[in-house]
């Protein structure tokens, strides 16, 4: 049994099917990409593991266990964190309350909430803002709390939606290594990433979605020479 | 422990107080105030803090303060078991409120407080062989000297104070916060904020329900009209923590204290200004000019409001940096 | 069945007048999501024109004329200075433009009450009180006066909105406020201009209310209270559903009366309210897609 396992994924809007039958597997330990245009429905199908809303119809499978349909905050006591791709601070609080705020999931007094925000702050490189208020970071501050407040509910799996949109190289590149970091620290990761140059270099495997339908699978070399996928970006771009 | 140092000073203050100040005009002020203290802090726990403003709050006050005097008319127990248990009768009604009205949010919620406030009043009102109807419920105040309820009121405003500390100072404090500012966020991380929402209400509208007993007992008479009304309680709670400072521990006790000075003071007349102008001078305008803003007091609630929320919308405690700056004409220095 | 049929014209006639009511409201919750508390308020102020121009000899129905002009104005003062700064204030509570309107009303019932006192007033005219007949169910010629007027009102704002360029940049600014801006709408004066349109629909309601009514201060809090019961039954920002909400209200009332008692009028609005937001958010805008 796959350590996670997403089975024939549906998610309807209305009349609009925005994720349609979608199927992969991810091992334990992997970093597994997840491509595609925009609206192809990459962020639908995160909301529907993470609990924002239940699919249409398919299931999840995480450890062996269906966890479809299931409330965010149930979703997140199982193991399974979330960035989001419109980050969403906790703007009036500072970097480490938010972070204390995640930390309670897994700590039950102050002293300990605290101490493990403290440890996930520096780990992921927050230190020198761990006093500011969350809503006056830049964009590159905030992704990065959305990272140590999902890493800071201990998740064994942790979805990234789109951690270097909107970043510089430099910054971009302190994200690539962040992940990596949590790779080893034994998190596994699916990350959806449209910035090229970023998911090709550090995924193990790659699943390329368009139209809500998979289109190729493979390593990211794989992926990148298949003719669909290049034709969904219509010339696929090496930022 | 430095943070308690001057609310406890104040606590020792107020605790001395009757003992210095015997009149009983002013003891019932200081009751007013410390009323007000719980029951803007209160509010301030679920709209402050939890971010669910509720333009209802009367509804709580004013059940607690029917279940301390049904008790008595109808099964003859004494009021001050309606103090034990008006708060936990206000929490109850609480929440089936929270189920229906949670699940909407901003304006919506705080219409559907308004609904709640006033339908409880419709209902206090037209039940008349439940409640009274528009007869309200008398009782025998138990004392006849202020003290025993300043002392009372004291007691309330300490606790409810300090259980609102001790709770959002710790685990449920930063999961409220959480559901303020982004609720969608706090449920990635692993908060149920259904429950939690139901906890800031339930704590809140015990600490008012209590507040209302406790008036039941003091005041010994209570009417559908007063206990109930959306101006004397639901918006006048909002405005005590809004002058004060929403989202703040000592707040809504700055605010409180700020708002029954107020309204004493156009209650009064200007403190009684112009009566005292009229006697000085012995010109019978002062008298009519007098009357006028004792009539007015309303009317300048109503423009407090307006002003408050234009210059002052964090409050003193939460705008203090803006006075400072404009009224102190203090620099902020770097 | 005559009694049945007479409490349904009545309160169809009355659910013109509510409509009036309802479009402000909704108007100015579409476009600004502002909750206008002060509603029912200036409703009120337009019943004291008509009143005080009735002393002088005015007839109500062209008071009509003073009373719109006259409350469009005050809407727009309200908007520019008292609302609309507080759009860009930072504040932990969103709320504070629902509480805003609350001093709003406040101040206008007491302003109310010193100019006026709290004893009701009454306008006379010949006609008011007067009734036709249709078969053996009796119209009243003011109500009946008071749905025309609300008839071609309504069909006059729907002509506005579609038509006009002002009415389209009002939908547009109730759609997308920051794409209006992005394509040249003047969003800041468009707000005004709809609190102003708001409130003389209001105004109008109440003229046309007032041959009818008792007028006194206090009156606008149960009216903001029926405005935005009819507002939430119709869905925010549908003229259709304010339309559809003000006559419903108007027959439930109507029924309550006839067949629960004078009393229970009130409550029959709280009930619907409740029922709304239990079994259909949204109001009936969802149903109608409009």
């Amino acid at each position: 049994m796959a350590f996670f396992r997403v089975e024939k994924l549906v998610k309807q809007f209305g009349g609009l099917t925005a994720v349609n039958e979608v199927t992969f597997e991810v091992e334990k330990g992997e970093i597994f990409g997840l491509i595609g245009p925009n609206g192809s429905g990459k962020t639908t199908t995160f909301n529907m593991i993470s609990g924002t809303y239940p699919p249409t119809s398919g299931k999840v499978f995480f450890k062996g266990r269906e966890i479809q349909g299931r409330k965010a905050n149930r979703i997140c006591h199982l193991g399974i964190g979330r960035t989001f791709q419109v980050v969403r601070p906790l703007g009036r609080m500072t970097v480490l309350d938010n972070v204390i705020a995640a930390a309670f999931s897994r700590e039950n007094t102050m002293r300990g909430a605290r101490a493990h925000a403290e440890k996930t702050i520096a780990f992921c490189g927050l230190e020198p803002v761990s006093g500011v208020l969350a809503k006056s970071l830049p964009i590159a501050g905030r992704k990065r709390l959305e990272i140590a407040r999902a890493m800071a509910t201990r998740p064994e799996l942790l979805l990234l939606d789109e951690t270097a949109a909107g970043l510089n190289p430099t910054e971009s590149l302190e994200a690539v290594e962040l992940i990596r970091k949590i790779r080893e620290n034994g998190t596994t990761i699916v990350i959806i990433e449209h910035i090229m140059r970023v998911i090709m270099s550090i995924s193990d495997r790659i699943h390329a979605i368009n139209f809500g339908q998979t289109i190729a699978e493979g390593t990211p070399s794989e992926v990148a020479a298949n003719p669909q996928v290049i034709e969904a970006y219509l010339g696929t771009d090496y930022a | 422990m430095k943070k308690n140092a001057v609310p406890l000073v104040l606590l020792a203050v107020l605790a001395v107080f009757p003992l210095v100040v015997t009149s009983d005009y002013f003891l019932h002020l200081m009751i007013l105030f410390l009323l007000w203290v719980v029951i803007g802090s209160s509010w301030n726990v679920l709209a402050g803090y939890t971010g669910q403003v509720s333009f209802g709050h009367a509804a709580f006050f004013g059940v607690g303060a029917y279940t301390a005097g049904l008790l008595f008319q109808h099964l003859q127990i004494s009021p001050w078991w309606g103090m034990a248990l008006g708060g936990f009768v206000a929490a109850l009604i609480g929440l089936p409120f929270g189920a229906i009205c949670f699940p909407l949010r901003g304006a919506y919620f705080a219409l559907a407080s308004l609904a709640l406030g006033e339908g409880i009043r419709h209902i206090a009102t037209i039940s008349e062989s439940f409640t009274g109807g528009m007869m309200g419920i008398m009782i025998m105040p138990s004392f006849v000297s202020k003290t025993p309820y300043y002392y009372i009121a004291l007691g309330l405003a300490a606790l409810s104070v300090l259980s609102i500390q001790l709770v959002i100072r710790t685990k449920p404090g930063y999961y409220f916060v959480s559901i303020r500012e982004d609720q969608d966020a706090a449920e990635s991380l692993g908060i149920d904020t259904t429950l939690y929402k139901n906890a800031s209400l339930a704590l809140s509208s015990f600490w008012t329900g209590m507040a209302g007993a406790f008036y039941m007992n003091y005041m010994g008479f209570v009417d559908p009209h007063v206990v109930f009304s959306l101006h004397d309680y639901s918006v006048m709670a909002i405005l005590v923590a809004i002058v004060g400072g929403v989202g703040t521990i000592y707040g809504p006790a700055v605010g409180a204290f700020i708002m029954v000075a107020v309204q004493e003071f156009f209650r009064s007349g200007f403190f009684g200004a112009f009566d005292y102008l009229g006697r000085v001078t012995g010109s019978s305008s002062f008298a009519s000019l007098s009357e006028v803003v004792r009539q007015a007091h309303v009317l300048g609630f109503g423009i407090l409001v307006v002003v408050v929320i234009l210059f002052l919308p964090n409050g003193i405690v939460g705008d203090w940096e803006k006075i400072r700056r404009n009224v102190f004409r203090i620099q902020p220095t770097r | 069945m005559d009694v049945f049929l007479q409490t349904v014209v009545a309160g169809f006639l009355k659910g013109g007048l509510y409509a009036l009511i309802g479009i402000g409201m909704t108007l100015i919750m579409g476009v600004m999501g502002i909750i206008n508390l002060a509603h029912g308020q200036l409703m009120m102020l337009a019943m004291y024109i008509t009143f005080l121009l009735n002393t002088m000899g005015v007839d109500p129905y062209l008071s009509l004329f003073v009373a719109m002009p006259a409350l469009f104005l005050l809407g727009v003062v309200i908007q520019k200075f008292l609302l609309n700064p507080l759009i860009k204030v930072e504040t932990i509570l969103p709320e504070n433009q629902v509480l805003m309107t609350v001093g709003i009303g406040m101040v206008i019932t007491e302003v109310a009450r010193f100019l006026f006192k709290s004893d009701y007033k009454y306008i006379k005219t010949d006609y008011a009180n007067a009734t036709f007949f249709l078969g053996k169910i009796s119209f009243s010629v003011a109500l009946t006066i008071a749905f025309a007027f609300a008839l071609v009102f309504t069909a006059a704002m729907f002509w506005f909105l579609l038509k006009t360029d002002l009415g389209r940049s009002i939908r547009a600014t109730a759609q997308d406020k920051d794409a209006a801006t992005l394509m040249g709408v003047h969003t800041g004066r468009i707000t005004v201009i709809t609190f102003g349109l708001g409130a003389a629909l209001v105004a109008a309601a109440g003229s046309l209310l007032a041959p009818v009514y008792y007028i006194f201060p206090d009156l606008g809090g149960p009216f903001t209270a029926k405005a935005f019961i009819i507002t939430i039954l119709g869905g925010l920002g549908s003229t259709v559903g304010a339309i559809l909400g003000g006559v419903t209200l108007g027959l439930a009332e109507s029924l309550g009366a006839t067949y629960l008692g004078m009393e229970y009028e009130d409550i029959v609005g709280l009930a619907i309210f409740i029922a709304v937001l239990l079994f259909l958010p949204g109001g009936f805008k969802r149903l109608t897609k409009v």
